[in-house]
């Protein structure tokens, strides 16, 4: 369940998070989060070098649910999409 | 009350939402618990006492939820504060109780992480053991105890389990402050360090607090800073260097942290079998309660059943407060003289007063409905189905759980949208939270339904106040929208939403806040009402009419109230209401409720008939001059109508005026809600006449 924390560069092949479907999973390499909220997205479990699984969309299509250390977190796609992502 | 005894240990309890904190601290104090207010800001302060194991005396505080100590809203503030000893008339703690939830311990010990820096003696507390298990993980409560420094107590707090042991943890003579804590980068080390000596002279840990200040967002450092710009200079540059060392300063501390909590769950969690794709009963649920279409009905079919609810299982007890109500008054009617006095304690104290008692059960249903949707999780996959919507209007899925709690009153509505980080969104769901329809409303709705569709069951009873919640939810949004757009400008919110496991609710719990509600409801009754409804008899009654053979309908046409009611007939006939009703409304621009305790008054007094008959047939009875009845269908629907919108609440006004910190807002929210109820009525009492209804 450990997540090796690695020093990890934002690379060419990351894509947005908000681009995974459901089941896809992917590694942090970057947080492009504006302002405030980056440190708490940060705090919740999505730190650089953390897999997080995309669980679902909500039924009107948006926010996105993920599980992110074991919990169940949601941010909306316009959100998630400054998260960067290597899919796994 | 035995006099205070010495206290042994100031504890605080702390732990992210939905650890069961709550039920940890209920289960320890029992009934022994106080609520009140930190000094300049809003938040509430939960005490409770209790007992150690050789009966040492001791006080347990309950800090509010959440995630960090990192602070990004006022109210987080204060858990920080607490813990660094800075509150006025709150000690530093001696020890802090962390509740985890064992089956999440990857995310959970972050704040534990955060708790080691403050050199405070910390107790884990390790919930929901028998969660964990379940799930097949195994923890080694010894490894974990020796890699956190701090003792650590398996429990499973609903069922009781653990308790004694975690008295006994908290009883001990000497509690060791442990030695364990993250590393962090060594350069980030020197600048802490170096910031801590700056700090030097503040209370608490002065290296907790310089780790906090300097991984601040820039924003909210200004105000933390209070303006000390050598200790900003310093805190910039700082920064500056650490950027230059390659390190990001909000990162590293949080990327730090987290490192050292998965070291510490590699070595102690051991997992059983593969199961990270393996789906939990919560995930299950989920697949029908976040479905596209079950996910709706669901959610449609829950609030339905909550206002069936409301109207069926509550009848017979309200039955009986009604028939209880009319016996007191009867004899106390029988037993007094006849005059001024006599029609002061069964007219104004007990007409007034019970009429608002008798929606109690009302009431009791709807805060045990709130509760189970908040304990078990539903609450916030409501909000992560609703956000789409709330976010159409620049809203939030977090503005959801105040404008839903509004339901059952304004005031915790309002209090809760401190979770809300913008201050401009944060207004937002303040000025429209009274528009959702709050528990004060039954008793107004209950009695128009009643004379609007006596003889129809009970569905389409519910039917009816199913609309009015919806016209009130409709207005929220429809003003929500509007004041994003012109006097609250702002970018539509981030939403960050934890979508907790799904939990038997303890229904202990339910029940005891259910309880704490009845007596603010009861002593809101005898206080409040009770005070109203002698003034308004007062009003009512005085001054007397100089011709001593004057009918009733003459002495209340010539009192005060009654001269207010003519007053003001004029704006509200286009609303289809008479000069009585507008006596009601009037006298119901502190509480809505009290509507209902007056037009009781003004046809008892009018009707001066030695049996009390229920207000409903009062009511029903009720001509105009030309002889039609007042209460026509679309009178009731007009003054349903006005009642969801307009904002007769004093005590909203307060809290709002505290929040806002300016009479400004809430004086803005009267003009507007006013205004709004006025328009709203109108159009429902002159659209309906044009439409050829009565």
């Amino acid at each position: 369940m450990s997540e090796s924390v690695e020093n990890a560069e934002p690379r060419s092949d990351a894509e947005p998070l908000s681009g995974l479907q459901p089941g896809q999973r992917g590694k942090v390499t970057a947080i492009e989060v504006p302002g405030a909220m980056r440190g708490r997205v940060m705090e919740m479990g999505f730190t650089i070098g953390t897999v997080i699984e995309v669980v679902r969309f909500a039924p009107m299509g948006d926010p996105m649910e993920f599980k992110v250390r074991g919990a169940h977190i949601s941010l909306r796609k316009a959100e998630a999409a400054g998260i960067r992502v290597q899919r796994i | 009350m035995a006099e205070a005894p010495q206290i042994f240990r100031r504890i605080a309890i702390a732990g992210n939402p939905n650890t069961g904190k709550s039920t940890i601290f209920n289960a320890l104090t029992g009934l022994r618990q106080k609520v009140g207010n930190y000094p300049g800001v809003t938040v509430e302060k939960k005490t409770g006492r209790f007992f150690g194991s050789h009966g040492e005396a001791m006080e347990l505080l309950d800090l509010p939820g959440s995630y960090s100590l990192q602070v990004r809203s006022p109210d987080e503030a204060v858990s920080r504060d607490v813990l660094l000893g800075r509150v006025p008339g709150t000690p530093r703690p001696d020890a802090i109780i962390a509740v985890l939830d064992a089956s999440n311990l990857d995310r959970h010990l972050y704040l534990v992480a955060q708790f080691l820096e403050l050199d405070i003696p910390v107790i884990v507390a390790l919930n929901m053991v028998d969660v964990a298990e379940k799930r097949g993980l195994t923890i080694d409560l010894l490894g974990l105890k020796n890699s956190l420094g701090v003792p650590v107590i398996p429990m499973v707090a609903s069922r009781g389990q653990g308790l004694i042991e975690l008295k006994q943890a908290l009883s001990r003579a000497t509690l060791q402050v442990s030695d364990q804590r993250a590393q962090l980068p060594i350069v980030l080390e020197r600048e802490v360090a170096a910031l801590s000596r700056m700090l030097k002279g503040h209370a608490g840990s002065v290296r907790s607090e310089a780790m906090l200040l300097l991984s601040l967002e820039d924003d909210r450092l200004a105000a933390e800073a209070k303006g000390d710009s050598t200790l900003l200079t310093e805190i910039h540059a700082a920064r500056e260097r650490l950027k230059l060392s390659g390190l990001d300063p909000i990162a590293a501390p949080v990327d730090a942290r987290y490192a050292w909590v998965s070291e510490v769950c590699a070595s102690t969690v051991h997992r059983q079998g593969e199961d990270s794709h393996g789906l939990t009963f919560s995930d299950h649920i989920d697949q029908i309660l976040t479905h596209k279409l079950w996910g709706w009905l669901a959610f449609v079919g829950m609030m339905a059943l909550m206002f069936v609810c409301i109207f069926v299982v509550a009848q017979a007890p309200m039955d009986w407060i009604r028939a209880a109500m009319q016996a007191v008054a009867k004899w106390t009617g029988a037993h007094l003289p006849p005059g001024d006095l006599r029609s002061l304690v069964v007219d104004g104290v007990i007409v007034g007063v019970g009429n608002v008692v008798v929606f109690l059960p009302q009431i009791l249903i709807l805060f045990f409905f709130l509760g189970l949707l908040e304990d078990s999780g539903y609450m916030a996959r409501a909000a992560f189905i609703m956000d789409r919507l709330m976010s159409r209007v620049g809203l939030h899925g977090k503005s959801f759980v105040p404008l839903l709690s509004s339901f059952a009153c304004a005031i915790p509505g309002i209090m809760a949208t401190r979770t809300i980080e913008n201050r401009n969104d944060r207004f937002v769901t303040i000025l429209v939270a009274p528009l959702m329809s709050c528990s004060a409303r039954l008793p107004v709705y209950a009695i128009m339904i009643a004379l609007l569709m006596p003889a129809s069951n009970v569905w389409s009873k519910a039917g009816v106040m199913l609309c009015m919640y919806l016209i009130g939810v409709i207005a929220a949004f429809v003003m929500a929208g509007l004041f994003k757009k012109t006097i609250l400008r702002s970018e539509t919110p981030m939403l960050l939403l934890e979508l907790p496991p799904y939990r038997a609710p303890v229904f202990r719990g339910i029940v005891q806040r259910m309880w704490e509600r009845a007596v603010v409801f009861i002593r809101r009754a005898g206080t409040v009402i009770l005070a109203l409804s002698v003034l308004l008899w007062a009003l009512l009654s005085f001054p007397k009419p100089t011709e001593p053979d004057a009918t009733q309908s003459e002495i209340l046409s010539h009192s005060i109230g009654g001269r207010m009611g003519h007053a003001i007939e004029p704006v509200i006939a286009p609303l289809g209401y008479d000069w009585k009703i507008g006596i009601g409304l009037v006298a119901s621009f502190a509480a809505r409720e009290v509507f209902v305790s007056t037009m009781g008054q003004i046809y008892n007094i009018e009707d001066a008939k030695e049996d009390n008959e229920d207000l409903r047939t009062q009511m029903r009875d009720e001509r105009r001059a030309d002889g039609t009845p007042v209460f026509t269908p679309l009178t009731c629907l007009s003054i349903m109508v006005f009642y969801v919108l307009a904002m007769q609440c004093l005590s909203t006004v307060a809290i709002v005026r505290r929040e806002t910190n300016s009479w400004r807002w809430p004086l803005f929210q009267i003009a507007y809600m006013t205004a709004l109820a006025w328009i709203g009525a109108f159009v429902v009492y002159q659209g309906g006449h044009l439409l050829g209804f009565r």
